[in-house]
């Protein structure tokens, strides 16, 4: 059973642009819907308003067939009726409870022995299980991570909000921890939230994706596809100058993973850990053009390809490539002039394995 | 001797008005701590006004609002068969208000300490207004509370102006330690006021001994 989400969240703040951030989504148990961009984008207004934290100034919210907020009419549900998990960016544990009141704080309509088996089932699900009689402030980053979910997640809610819920952990564990989240998000079968502006985040949790830039929603769809073919420059600048291809794992060798992109195979560094679907992540500024395949080079990646679109940008063209997938490269104009790049023009396009990026895709 | 009368009197009165305060100022410093309403700074002056204000004048405006012929006067008289100004009854009043910022001020910085999202993560959790105070703000501004409630005991216990203006000097009715020490001294026995005084010494400083102890300790967690 998916949910409809219909949202139009306007707020005006003193000497700000106002933020109108508009949605309509349906969402699919267990989808992953990511609100990506810049910080001041109206990421945070919009979830705090799904929340129920915030009231905005005008605009309307409903879930399904309940109106959550609805400005004309005067409606504002409260948090605690909206039946929501919300994952705060610092996690918000509360210090004076153990971890098994903490999992336990929003089950208290719940009869005492069904109130146990809840928790006892979250904590298992979430491998917090040996936690349970520790105080937040002895718990490691993943662990307080693990129980902050394990607490949202106990009352069941109808949908799952997340704030940046990666950026409270240092680097190596926010790698090994972005996988397991995704994976989890799915396997629960709740619709999510997440609000980011962390690029593989992005990429490792949504499904679909909704980019938001100075206070509006610039463009939403697929993860790849808003990725791959930004619909604007302004939503390209957000998402960046990087090439995000689906990708399939299809074998390793030395270290290296090789992963099919359609028709064409890519050699990676291997990141280890992932099977199946994944993200191939190539900066456009990282890809060398050159004439027809040449003699013996370093680069293990050499693609054939039409050129299709040329784009100036200051002392540089943004070259659209067609190597059986969408491929943007970033060349200097004199590079582009000797190579005398028009569209319809074949050329190869080399990328280098340690320049390809495997990312869990969400 | 010390007058025993004058001090059970006080320490009821001091009792009493703390306890009063924690249910009224609690509240009340919870939403001082939480509204951002516009005219909450006039509401926090009110508060406030009897730290500046002195005794005489609370007093002043106490006495005639319980006089006789004010409404709240004859209201009282209609209702207990006797004046509220001059009274335990009326003492207590002035105190409690004396007294409101000395436990609304220390309650309200507490529970302001405690970080708002715990309290709205309570509230996406489904526990009213109400149960997170009492499951969240409360446990975790306790040493701040009980600070605040110290205080207030202390403060009431040696309160001097109010109590004259609005209670006299009325043995076992209105006569509190503080009083007993300025009758004391009128009567040239200083031996009396000189025991009086130092045992308000002592209490005093014990109170704030406790208060700042408690300050000190760290939020558990």
């Amino acid at each position: 059973m998916s949910v409809r989400l219909t949202v139009d969240v306007q707020r005006t703040f003193p000497g700000r642009p106002s933020i109108r951030i508009r949605l309509d989504e349906r969402l699919a148990p267990g989808e992953v819907l990511v609100l990506f961009g810049p910080s001041g984008a109206g990421k945070t207004t919009a979830l705090r308003a799904l929340a129920g934290l915030d009231r905005p100034d005008g605009g309307a919210i409903r879930f399904d067939d309940e109106t959550w907020f609805a400005a004309v009419a005067g409606v504002q549900v409260p948090p605690q009726r909206r039946r929501i998990g919300l994952l705060f960016q610092d996690l918000a544990l509360f210090p004076h409870l153990s971890v098994e009141e903490n999992v336990a704080y929003g089950l208290g309509r719940l009869a005492r022995e069904e109130r146990r088996a809840r928790v006892a089932e979250t904590a298992r699900m979430l491998r917090v299980e040996d936690l349970l009689a520790r105080r937040p402030g002895t718990l490691s980053g993943g662990e307080r991570q693990r129980v902050a979910l394990a607490r949202a997640l106990a009352p069941r809610p109808r949908l799952l909000l997340l704030d940046e819920p990666l950026s409270a952990l240092d680097a190596p564990l926010r790698e090994s921890l972005r996988g397991e989240l995704g994976a989890l998000l799915h396997r629960l079968g709740i619709p999510s939230i997440v609000v980011t502006h962390d690029r593989t985040e992005a990429l490792a949790l949504g499904s679909r994706i909704a980019v938001l830039a100075g206070g509006a929603v610039r463009q939403v769809g697929r993860v790849e596809e808003v990725f791959g073919a930004p619909a604007d420059l302004e939503v390209a600048r957000v998402v960046g100058t990087e090439n995000v291809l689906p990708v399939r794992i299809a074998g390793r060798e030395e270290g290296l993973v090789v992963v099919e992109a359609g028709t064409a195979r890519l050699v990676a560094v291997d990141p280890g850990g992932l099977q199946g679907e994944a993200f191939a992540c190539i900066r456009a500024e990282e890809v060398v053009l050159e004439d027809a395949p040449g003699g013996a080079t370093s680069a293990r990646n050499h693609l054939r390809g039409k050129v299709t679109l040329l784009v100036n940008e200051g002392p540089l063209v943004r070259v659209t490539l067609d190597c059986g997938f969408r491929l943007v490269a970033l060349v200097t104009r004199s590079g582009a002039r000797d190579l005398g790049l028009v569209p319809g023009r074949e050329v190869a396009a080399l990328v280098k394995a340690p320049a390809v990026r495997i990312v869990p895709r969400g | 001797m010390m007058d025993l009368q004058a001090l059970r009197l006080s320490f009821t009165l001091a009792a009493l008005t703390t306890v009063v305060l924690l249910v009224v100022g609690l509240p009340i410093a919870s939403w001082l701590a939480t509204s951002r309403w516009r005219w909450k700074p006039v509401v926090e002056a009110v508060v406030a006004l009897p730290l500046v204000l002195p005794p005489t004048v609370l007093g002043f405006y106490l006495l005639v609002a319980m006089g006789p012929r004010s409404p709240v006067g004859q209201a009282w008289i209609a209702a207990f068969g006797r004046p509220l100004a001059f009274s335990f009854e009326g003492l207590l009043v002035a105190s409690i208000l004396y007294s409101l910022p000395f436990a609304v001020q220390p309650f309200t910085a507490s529970l302001s300490s405690v970080d708002r999202r715990l309290v709205e993560a309570s509230h996406t959790l489904g526990v009213s207004r109400l149960g997170t105070f009492l499951r969240v703000s409360l446990p975790l501004a306790l040493p701040g509370i009980v600070a605040g409630a110290v205080l207030t005991f202390a403060h009431a216990l040696g309160e001097f102006g109010v109590v004259l203006m609005v209670g006299g000097n009325i043995a076992g009715e209105t006569r509190t330690l503080s009083i007993a020490i300025f009758d004391s001294v009128e009567q040239l026995d200083y031996a009396t006021a000189g025991r009086t005084a130092l045992f308000l010494l002592a209490v005093s400083f014990l109170v704030l001994v406790v208060t700042y102890t408690l300050r000190r300790r760290p939020v558990p967690g």
